[in-house]
């Protein structure tokens, strides 16, 4: 009986105990994000994990050898090969993000101040070139820039050049061509919120203080939407380093890119470690490119005061 | 273009502002139609009216955001049409202030002295003596997200001041601000405005903050220019029952005209008896009929057996306790509509029943004419 009594209160205690914890924000801000979390842990954490093991063991013919080796990194750092394939897909990447951002900047720029009441119109007219799949969409590059394809008729016909050129198709530039037109929409998109975001009172008040209308674009408008151009770089530029389609389809054998030479590894090279090695490279390579974009985007923005 | 010497002071007559015949339409809504109107050098101007007025529009027609379908503006002798708003002599403090959020107040006060040029002390000593001007010395480092309502407000004023416009446009500048800092800011505007000498056009729905800062006010209805008078006559000889309304409390008496002469006009109330007023210079006659006005607070409780050479007699109905006031609404016999009257609290206006029979005393120049 008098355990009991005793009992009970302890009881209730942890019970009001268990409670408070359940109802505190943290668990139930837990509680809420463990679905993503979850799925991100095992579609995302769980691969990259395996990948950057696999990068420090080595491929023995069918078996892999588990002892910790820098080998790997060592090929992939120092191999020529390997380092102009990177550098290519460095530079393709930052060509194609530059290319996209400067042409969806006045696309952007256009919906958001002279779009009117159609804003959303021509918003959705932007997204109709993904109603196709993306190889078609390359294909058909692939028919404009070919040898027989729409602009070396076009040219020839115009009496510019005599015979088609080789130069359009299956090279870097086809790559970064293709790439641009790909993710134009990608970047249009972050431009154009942050352009709605830009007080249209501070562009009349830079024009008020006495700003034509290209001074007070470049000192109003430009740096308060940088944050759109920032995420539109990043956006276009993190996954274009790793595209390996693109440049299968048009960029011949100058236009290979690091993807392709993981792809390889992975597949009929069959070196499952170099190419994880590769792979945590290019990563790593990228996150500090995407850095260095950030921080040189914010000094220009400083700059432009 | 060259800086108006600080020394030479306006000279209150000569003409800043000229605004001819403008009317601008949108379709077929005329959102300012056929105004005239002009406004002096070195002038505390108000604007003033209900919401789509089109005071807005004027102002932002003056700084040139705006272009009239009709009509013509010059500033300072100069024809502002064709002239984009960045090249006028004017400058603007915006309802939301539109301080720069990505410059500090430094840099924003220095904005429109970037393209000027001028050395980097000089423009840093004119940035520090507007800074002074809105009293915000110190506060040059911080960033516009950092600052206060009132802050941002004196920020904006600097940034336009510092250009040394020939005439500042404020379009409702105090409208975001609570009472008790609004209050202090149309002191220190008005200070501010006869040490700079500038100019001033203010857009405001207030019709206290109108009165309390102008040299003179245009009161605004529907797209056209009621009156322009300066804040006493526009309080006291409204021109008509829309502006005395907009101008705060007034009781309406209906009148007959008896008889009407050049300066004065005498009419014929239920309330009041005959009475003879000055007839306003817009009065136009129109049929037998016009309308008498006396604001509340020109209406005296008589106490006890006090007399006056003018009163009414009616009936308490209603009681309205304000603090320092007391509004009564007394039935007057006769009339129409009763009375609405404001009583300071010193002798118990604020003890009297409901019910109660009082006497009032007015002042016949209180009354004034308007045409109906």
């Amino acid at each position: 009986m008098t355990a009991a009594a005793e009992g009970a209160p302890a009881f209730g205690m942890t019970r009001a105990r268990r409670n408070a914890l359940l109802q505190s924000e943290s668990v139930q801000g837990f509680a809420l994000i463990s679905p993503t979390f979850l799925y991100a842990l095992i579609l995302l954490v769980l691969p990259i994990l395996v990948v950057i093991a696999h990068s420090f063991w080595t491929q023995n013919y069918l078996t892999i050898d588990r002892t910790f080796t820098l080998e790997n990194y060592r090929a992939a750092l120092t191999e020529p090969i390997y380092r102009d394939l990177l550098w290519r897909s460095l530079y393709i990447s930052l060509m194609v993000s530059f290319f996209t951002v400067v042409l969806a900047y006045p696309i952007a720029y256009f919906i958001s101040f002279h779009g009117g009441r159609h804003k959303s119109l021509w918003l959705f007219l932007i997204t109709i070139p993904f109603w196709t799949s993306y190889l078609l969409r390359v294909m058909s590059w692939k028919v404009i820039l070919g040898y027989n394809g729409v602009l070396n008729s076009g040219l020839m016909g115009l009496g510019l050049i005599d015979e088609p050129s080789t130069a359009l198709l299956y090279n870097s530039s086809a790559v970064i061509i293709t790439l641009t037109h790909a993710w134009a929409a990608f970047a249009i998109l972050p431009i154009f919120v942050s352009l709605e975001k830009v007080d249209r009172t501070l562009v009349e008040a830079a024009t008020d203080l006495g700003d034509g209308p290209i001074r007070s674009f470049l000192r109003v408008t430009l740096p308060l939407s940088a944050p759109g151009i920032i995420s539109a770089a990043l956006i276009v530029m993190i996954p274009t380093v790793g595209d390996y389609v693109t440049p299968k389809l048009v960029g011949g054998k100058d236009g290979v890119m690091i993807a392709n030479a993981i792809q390889a590894q992975f597949g009929k090279a069959s070196n499952w470690p170099l190419g994880a090695a590769l792979s945590v490279t290019t990563m790593l390579i990228v996150t500090l490119m995407a850095g260095a974009t950030v921080v040189i985007i914010r000094a220009a923005q400083r700059l432009a005061r | 273009m060259p800086e108006r010497p600080r020394s030479e002071r306006p000279q209150l007559e000569r003409p800043m502002i000229e605004i001819h015949n403008v009317t601008r339409s949108y379709g077929s809504f005329k959102a300012l139609d056929d105004a005239s109107l002009t406004i002096k050098e070195g002038e505390f101007f108000s604007l003033l009216g209900p919401s789509g007025c089109g005071k807005t529009t004027l102002l932002r027609m003056i700084a040139g955001f705006d272009n009239p379908t009709s009509g013509l503006i010059s500033v300072d002798g100069q024809s502002m049409q064709g002239i984009p708003a960045n090249r006028r002599p004017t400058n603007m403090v915006f309802q939301s202030y539109a301080i720069f959020p990505h410059l500090n107040v430094e840099q924003n006060v220095a904005y429109g002295l970037k393209r000027l040029k001028l050395a980097g002390s000089e423009e840093k000593r004119r940035v520090e003596e507007a800074l002074a001007q809105v009293s915000l010395t110190g506060l040059g480092k911080r960033l516009a997200t950092e600052l206060s309502g009132g802050q941002r407000q004196r920020v904006a004023l600097a940034r336009a001041l510092v250009m040394r416009p020939k005439v500042l446009l404020l379009d409702e500048p105090l409208s975001a601000l609570d009472k008790k800092l609004r209050e202090q800011m149309q002191v220190e505007l008005r200070r501010l405005q006869q040490a700079v000498g500038i100019t001033f056009v203010l857009v405001t729905h207030d019709q206290y903050e109108a009165l309390a800062m102008s040299d003179r006010i245009a009161v605004m209805f529907g797209g056209r220019i009621a009156q322009v008078a300066s804040p006493k006559e526009i309080y006291q000889r409204p021109v008509n029952r829309q502006v005395a309304d907009f101008l705060g409390g007034m009781n309406f008496v209906k009148a007959e005209i008896v008889e009407e002469n050049g300066a004065s006009l005498v009419v014929d109330t239920l309330g009041f008896g005959r009475v003879k007023t000055d007839k306003p210079k817009a009065f136009v006659r129109n049929g037998g009929a016009a309308t008498l006005g006396i604001r509340p607070e020109r209406l005296r409780v008589l106490w006890d057996n006090a007399t006056a050479k003018f009163e009414v007699a009616g009936k308490v109905v209603e009681r309205h306790y304000f603090g320092e006031i007391t509004h009564l609404i007394v039935e007057i016999p006769g009339l129409e509509k009763p009375l609405s009257v404001t009583e300071t609290n010193d002798f118990g206006a604020d003890d009297i029943p409901v019910g109660t029979s009082i006497r009032l005393a007015y002042d016949p120049d209180a009354l004034v004419a308007m045409a109906d």
